[in-house]
């Protein structure tokens, strides 16, 4: 497959916090349409990595370019890109005081001025596709830690993002109901859109990335294709890491 | 993928539940209550004795000086000094003073049209007639005609706020400071926890100033101070004064109590706004207020009430508040003696009040729970 579109550019970017080294020269380019896993044992910079494509962290050093606008002190700018990458954290993050279709319309009437009518006509087909338009009604609060995850998702794709960002979906979910999350991602993945997801599902990685990326003190230690990168791996550190999670 | 257990196929007897049977007849009703309230045990046993006795020994002499021996009709003279009941008489010859202060009579209505009002907006309120959007929007509007009503211009003869006085004066004081002091509180704290180290500084050196001085300190130097300071021309009338220095008392408490409530909101709701494209404003005041609120919805009724019963201390610069017009009247010659009934009335106007709005805060937590 070949890509053409850069979507993100990450140029030597590096990250401090405080004194702590995390993100050291990170170079990273994805194209569009392509499927970037990215793994790597707690503490390597998995997270920061990818929460600095949306600017929730500011590197010091380097350039991040995301679909042509780099990402400046800007602050409209920045939440322009925002409101074009679409985010799904770990542990959901939904607004408890909102109900599941006020979580899905919030984005489009605030950010985006959408009118209510139409945003809730975008937002019903979005939980139809994440299999849960009865719960529209409910708080977040009553649903469970799958329903949720499934919820953010649909929450994020109601602002029609060009590139969606998983920050490990799947690490707070009970066993039975990291399938059901799973099943969603692959959908999206199949329908083409731009996807770098932090996750150790490395079934998931094998079925759906188009590249593998793994991390260890901040660095990229290697990129490649999943067959290469499960049965190939180039580093010994790689390998240690592979072999304490298959 | 078909799974079949070893023990499909074969037939198992049937469960049937047992029928429910009624609880043990101490443990519910009445008698259930009693027990688990008032006689669990030997020492609360005994504590609910001594209180009876107690309640045996006060309430008899209360009931019958409150009641059954006062006198409720008749003029000054019907009370003669050291008679043993309640002289309401008292209270009903000073009632329009105590409401109203020296308000003149040539236009009570007005007064009197502006309390239907405010009583009717508190009703509404309590008894959740309104969605909060449009009841918050109701109090400000409303504010304005209650004031041209009792201030008079634009076509009403204008009364001198010398002549404001009781009841009116301190649910004015204390319904204008609330309304100001709470979003000027918000604003405070959404400062303290700025990104921006002089609007943090700012904020902090406010509510630290406003928090270690008494409200009484604050109240002098708004009445007395502040006039020295005002440039020569700019003349600011003591009433007014006095509610700006009611304003920033409370809000420096309210600050602090929603500052708790906004630390309680994790860091994520904002990533999660921030991802979403939505800026600092929107995110603050559609995601993280509206939960912090929710938090220390408790702590800010007991805030309003606070505020309430501070606005008796405008009597030590010289208005005459509910409480001021209490004492004055006590002290009126031709019904020396009565300062019981005075101080007696004063309280459970101030109680009525303010258990109203106490049961309007735990009415508003059960409304978050049922959610």
């Amino acid at each position: 497959m070949v890509f053409q579109d850069i979507m993100i550019q990450m140029i030597n970017v590096n990250k401090w916090y405080g004194n702590f080294h995390a993100l050291k020269d990170i170079n990273l380019t994805v194209h569009k349409g392509e499927r970037v896993v990215i793994c790597g044992s707690s503490g390597s910079g998995k997270s920061t990595l990818i929460r600095c494509i949306n600017r929730l962290e500011e590197a010091q050093e380097g350039r991040i370019i995301v679909d042509g606008t780099e990402l400046t002190r800007n602050l409209k700018n920045t939440e322009k890109i925002r409101s074009e990458v679409g985010m799904v954290f770990q542990s959901f993050n939904l607004f408890p005081h909102l109900t599941i279709l006020q979580n899905l319309t919030f984005a489009p009437i605030w950010a985006r001025r959408t009118p209510r009518a139409e945003a809730e006509k975008i937002a019903m087909r979005h939980l139809e596709r994440v299999r849960i338009p009865e719960q529209a009604d409910k708080f977040p609060g009553q649903l469970s830690g799958g329903q949720q995850q499934r919820v953010a998702i649909a929450r994020a794709l109601c602002m029609n993002p060009k590139i969606m960002l998983f920050d490990e979906p799947t690490s707070a979910l009970d066993p039975e109901m990291i399938k059901e999350v799973l099943d969603v991602m692959v959908e999206l993945a199949n329908e083409g859109i731009t996807m770098v997801c932090v996750t150790h599902e490395m079934g998931f990685a094998r079925t759906v990335a188009n590249r593998v990326i793994f991390m260890d003190s901040g660095e990229i230690v290697e990129e490649n294709n999943p067959h290469e990168f499960f049965n190939n791996p180039r580093w010994d550190r790689t390998q240690q890491f592979l072999s304490q999670i298959l | 993928m078909s799974f079949s257990p070893p023990w499909s196929g074969t037939n198992l007897p049937v469960f049937e539940p047992q029928p429910s049977r009624p609880a043990p007849r101490q443990t519910v009703g009445m008698i259930g209550w009693l027990r688990s309230n008032l006689f669990n045990g030997w020492f609360n046993s005994l504590l609910t004795l001594i209180a009876l006795g107690f309640l045996w020994r006060i309430v008899p002499h209360l009931l019958s000086w409150a009641i059954f021996d006062a006198v409720w009709t008749g003029g000054p003279n019907a009370c003669p000094p050291g008679y043993q009941g309640a002289c309401w008489i008292f209270i009903f010859d000073k009632f329009r003073v105590l409401m109203l202060g020296l308000y003149p009579g040539d236009y009570l209505w007005r007064p009197i049209l502006a309390g239907g009002i405010f009583f009717a907006l508190a009703a509404v309120t309590v008894f959740h007639l309104l969605n909060p959007k449009k009841l918050i929007a109701l109090w400000f509007l409303l504010t304005l005609p209650v004031y041209w009503l009792i201030a008079g211009g634009l076509g009403l003869t204008a009364v001198d706020q010398s002549l404001w006085g009781g009841l009116m004066l301190s649910l004015g004081l204390a319904t204008i400071g609330v309304l100001i002091s709470l979003p000027l509180g918000i604003l405070l704290a959404l400062g303290r926890r700025s990104n921006f180290a002089v609007i943090r500084a700012i904020c902090v050196g406010v509510i630290e100033l406003i928090r270690g001085v008494p409200l009484i300190t604050i109240l002098f130097m708004a009445s007395v101070m502040m006039p020295l300071f005002l440039p020569v021309g700019l003349n600011i009338n003591n009433l007014l004064r006095v509610q700006i220095g009611i304003i920033l008392f409370s809000a420096a408490y309210m600050a602090e109590v929603v500052r708790g409530g906004l630390q309680a909101i994790p860091l994520e709701q904002y990533d999660a706004a921030k991802s979403l494209g939505l800026n600092y404003w929107k995110t603050s005041a559609l995601i993280v207020l509206p939960q912090a609120l929710r938090h220390v919805m408790p702590s800010l009724i007991g805030r309003c009430i606070a505020l309430f019963k501070d606005t008796s201390l405008v009597i030590i610069v010289g208005l005459l508040d509910f409480l001021g017009m209490v004492k004055a009247s006590a002290q009126d010659p031709e019904w020396l003696g009565h300062d019981a009934e005075a101080y007696v009335f004063c309280a459970l106007v101030f109680w009525i009040i303010c258990f109203t709005m106490s049961r309007y805060g735990h009415s508003l937590e059960h409304q978050k729970k049922e959610e």
